[in-house]
């Protein structure tokens, strides 16, 4: 008898869903049963993974793990700090607080320099988000948003709008005006929309597309004129807490970093992850391209700082000391890459030789944990902004 | 940390004055602790960790409601397990109530209220006007159960209780610890511990924090994403590694092969069967010391780090130091640049050689390989089989050779001016 032509002569109560509907005869383990047709159709699939528990699946995925890290360490011959000890040390490391930026009502959370080298874009618990002039410690624009918590802001590079967005779980640009009379919240536009908070986002080489990361356990690249989402980037197992996009003018590539411990590295075009790392103990905090895009830098709730390189595929360096037990909430590389400042959630930032592999410094100032923290695009200064309702900038 | 015995820090009874004050340790003792344990150079730095520890809720000033380490005599009590942070405690105002309540029972000096406890006092006896007496009952027995319990216990307790609010309710001005990272909040491990009361209060209405966004279910893996992930590892080491051709295993090569080791001589020495063939005519002509060199360099060029030193070395003596058992032919500028970058030793030590040993195989030995018995007979597919030769004539031998050798001169002369 044909499948394509059977008839439906018994009509009764399916023996996997119990509902009543049309049956067919259906065999399992050589025992005949009756299943209605979308029943069966699900049976038929799953056949296919019979003998895959989840525990098995599990198993080979560690294995493979197993295989992998066999591979890598192949080409492993040589730590970093061994061959950086032909290197010179550097000289006498003297940063201090030049400017206070004092204004937000509550905790800072997020900052960002404009390519002008000169403004600073920051955010707030209170809903507040503040354009700075850095060297006069002006505020030149403010906006309360209507949530609160804003946990991401960046500005665009013409340095003409900025995008900030938290609980609301959306991304919002607002383009900016000097005109006082304008309200700059009449202007919001509404980028992203995500299922849960925002943790993340940045403009990418143009006012044009935005890159999100989000709660959700997703990032999504958008067009900002439309609205339209243009690419999701699906695999992380947890809250994704940070980004950042590659170096290179033709970049197409970034690197995110989520609670599930795990960085990986997406292609933008595809949206597949190419490469993931999985070395950290705890929430991955902040991720940063290394100047020349063939490393990064990631900063963990584990205490320690990690640079994982490209090309081989791999972490070189880990800096951490036995007497820093706090995480680290922010991490950037100064411009020429030979130092990584991070800061932590014990209020101060260390400062980390990063071939040779060990602290060159540590700043105190804050009265608070440093939540972000950002070198200026010219690499004369960088900003940190802290829970302490402040933001300094060093120099 | 508290075990003088094992390296800790000593904790000691002080008499001060008419009593005796239980169970402390100075700040000096402590900052010296953790520059010891936790290799610290900078005392600053151990203060600061100091201070954050106490600001945490560990340690406490017995005499301060402000958390922080010095580094002098001032005395530090350890805080019970039982109030420690981890716990995730997030008590409740009632719960603050009952204990500003009990502390104004107790007639003694030092459980006197601050100006600010005086003042969360009032706040909350407004805020609870109607439950007030409910309180004041719990505050009742609390200081009736206290009271049975030994003195220096007392004292003891009391000043850890007292250092639990600190941390909870702490002086204006100072750093709430207790403030956490939204992103964080939704995955505390024991969410539910968090609502019990300090003092075993139970209440119908638990207010819900606002900070807290109701916990969202974890998601669980399921087989798709652990698919998902088996198919990216594959991917990733298939990156890794690079395949290599089953052919180049088979001890036969087929025709093709043996052909394209006629077509230049980095052709051969690319293929590993190649490589051996010309090793084996060179054997036979008493000069296999020019590519075992070769060889020899090449691979230097790919030994780790640790190993390039000793390898260097083994290469001179193996080929260019004065009397070496397979010494190279190589004219003596080259030889004085090679001897000078011995002495470096690094990977490219034996460039310069290299390269003249290259260009030497390539000019002669290269050249006749391709014209040899050997190869010609691999390149034409022949078997050799030992008898069926012998019974050819010396005529037929020679024509044969002599033929081969003409082919030989036509085909290398082709493709070397291609």
């Amino acid at each position: 008898m044909c499948d394509q032509t059977f008839l439906v002569n018994v009509f009764g109560s399916c023996d996997k869903c119990f509902k009543q509907r049309a049956l067919r005869p259906v065999f399992k383990k050589s025992q005949q049963l009756s299943y209605c047709s979308p029943c069966a159709e699900i049976m038929a699939t799953d056949g296919l993974h019979e003998n895959e528990t989840l525990a098995s699946l599990k198993s080979e995925a560690e294995s493979l793990k197993g295989k992998l890290e066999e591979e890598r360490a192949k080409l492993h011959d040589v730590e970093l700090h061994q061959v950086a000890e032909r290197v010179e040390a550097l000289g006498q490391f003297v940063m201090k607080t030049r400017r206070t930026l004092k204004g937000h009502g509550n905790k800072v959370l997020c900052m960002d320099w404009c390519k002008d080298k000169r403004r600073i874009v920051s955010s707030s618990q209170d809903g507040k988000v503040i354009v700075w002039d850095s060297f006069t410690t002006n505020k030149e624009h403010a906006v309360t948003m209507p949530c609160t918590w804003v946990m991401a802001c960046a500005y665009a590079p013409s340095g003409c709008a900025i995008a900030c967005g938290g609980l609301d779980n959306k991304c919002s640009v607002y383009p900016l005006t000097f005109d006082k009379n304008e309200n700059m919240a009449a202007k919001k536009k509404s980028v992203a929309m995500h299922t849960n908070y925002l943790s993340a986002c940045s403009f990418t080489n143009s006012d044009m597309q935005i890159l999100t990361a989000s709660g959700d356990g997703t990032c999504a690249l958008w067009d900002v004129e439309s609205g339209q989402l243009l690419q999701s980037f699906h695999g992380h197992g947890a809250d994704v807490l940070c980004l950042d996009l590659a170096p290179s003018e033709t970049g197409n590539t970034f690197v995110s970093g989520g609670c599930d411990k795990k960085a990986m590295v997406w292609d933008m075009r595809s949206g597949q992850c190419v490469q993931a790392f999985e070395t950290h103990e705890s929430d991955i905090n902040s991720v940063r391209y290394y100047p020349s895009g063939d490393a990064f830098a990631s900063g963990s709730d584990d205490a320690t700082c990690r640079l994982y390189d490209l090309r081989a595929d791999r972490e070189v360096a880990i800096y951490s000391k036995e007497s820093i037990i706090f995480g680290a909430s922010s991490v950037d590389f100064s411009l020429s890459g030979r130092l990584l400042f991070a800061g932590y959630n014990d209020y101060t930032i260390n400062v980390w030789d990063v071939l040779k592999g060990s602290r060159v410094s540590i700043l105190f100032g804050h009265e608070n944990r440093v939540s972000t923290l950002r070198v200026s695009p010219d690499g004369t200064a960088f900003c940190s902004g802290s829970w302490d309702h402040t933001l300094r900038v060093w120099a | 940390m508290q075990d003088d015995k094992t390296g800790g820090v000593p904790i000691r009874t002080v008499k001060s004055f008419l009593s005796k004050i239980p169970s402390v340790v100075t700040g000096t003792d402590i900052v010296q602790w953790l520059m010891k344990n936790l290799s610290i150079e900078d005392p600053v730095e151990a203060i600061h960790l100091g201070s954050l520890v106490a600001a945490q809720g560990y340690v406490f000033p017995i005499s301060d409601h402000v958390l922080t380490m010095k580094d002098d005599g001032t005395f530090y009590r350890f805080q019970a397990p039982y109030f420690w942070p981890s716990n995730c405690w997030e008590p409740e105002n009632t719960d603050y109530a009952i204990y500003l309540c009990k502390r104004t029972m107790q007639n003694k000096a030092r459980l006197e209220l601050a100006d600010y406890e005086a003042e969360n006092l009032a706040r909350l006896q407004r805020a609870f006007a109607r439950k007030w007496e409910f309180i004041f009952m719990q505050a009742e027995a609390q200081v009736k159960i206290d009271r049975k319990k030994d003195k220096t216990e007392r004292k003891i307790l009391d000043s850890q209780e007292r250092a639990f609010w600190d941390v909870h309710r702490p002086v204006p001005g100072c750093v709430n610890t207790t403030e956490m990272d939204i992103r964080k909040c939704r995955r505390l491990k024991n969410p539910q511990k968090v609502k019990k009361s300090v003092y075993g209060v139970t209440e119908e209405s638990q207010s819900q924090s606002p900070v807290h966004v109701p916990s969202q279910p974890i998601r669980k893996t399921t087989k798709e994403d652990i698919r998902k992930q088996i198919t990216f590892l594959n991917a990733q080491i298939d990156r890794h590694r690079l395949k290599m051709s089953k052919v180049a295993e088979s001890k036969e090569p087929s025709q093709h092969r043996v052909k394209r080791w006629g077509f230049s001589f980095d052709e051969i020495l690319k293929d590993q069967v190649g490589r051996d063939q010309f090793l084996r005519f060179l054997e036979s002509e008493f000069s296999s010391e020019n590519l075992r060199f070769w060889l020899a360099v090449q691979d230097l060029k790919e030994q780790p780090l640790q190993d390039v030193a000793k390898r260097v070395e083994e290469i001179w003596q193996e080929f260019l130091a004065p009397g070496a058992p397979s010494a190279i032919n190589l004219d003596s500028h080259s030889y004085e640049i090679t001897s000078q970058n011995v002495k470096d030793g690094g990977r490219y030590t034996f460039e310069d050689a290299q390269e003249h040993i290259y260009k030497l195989m390539k000019s002669d030995s290269y050249a006749r390989f391709l014209r040899s018995n050997a190869y010609q007979d691999l390149l034409l597919a022949r078997k050799k089989p030992e008898s069926e030769q012998g019974r050819r004539t010396s005529l037929e031998k020679f024509t044969r050779s002599v033929g081969k050798s003409l082919a030989g001169k036509r085909l290398t002369g082709l493709m070397q001016s291609s």
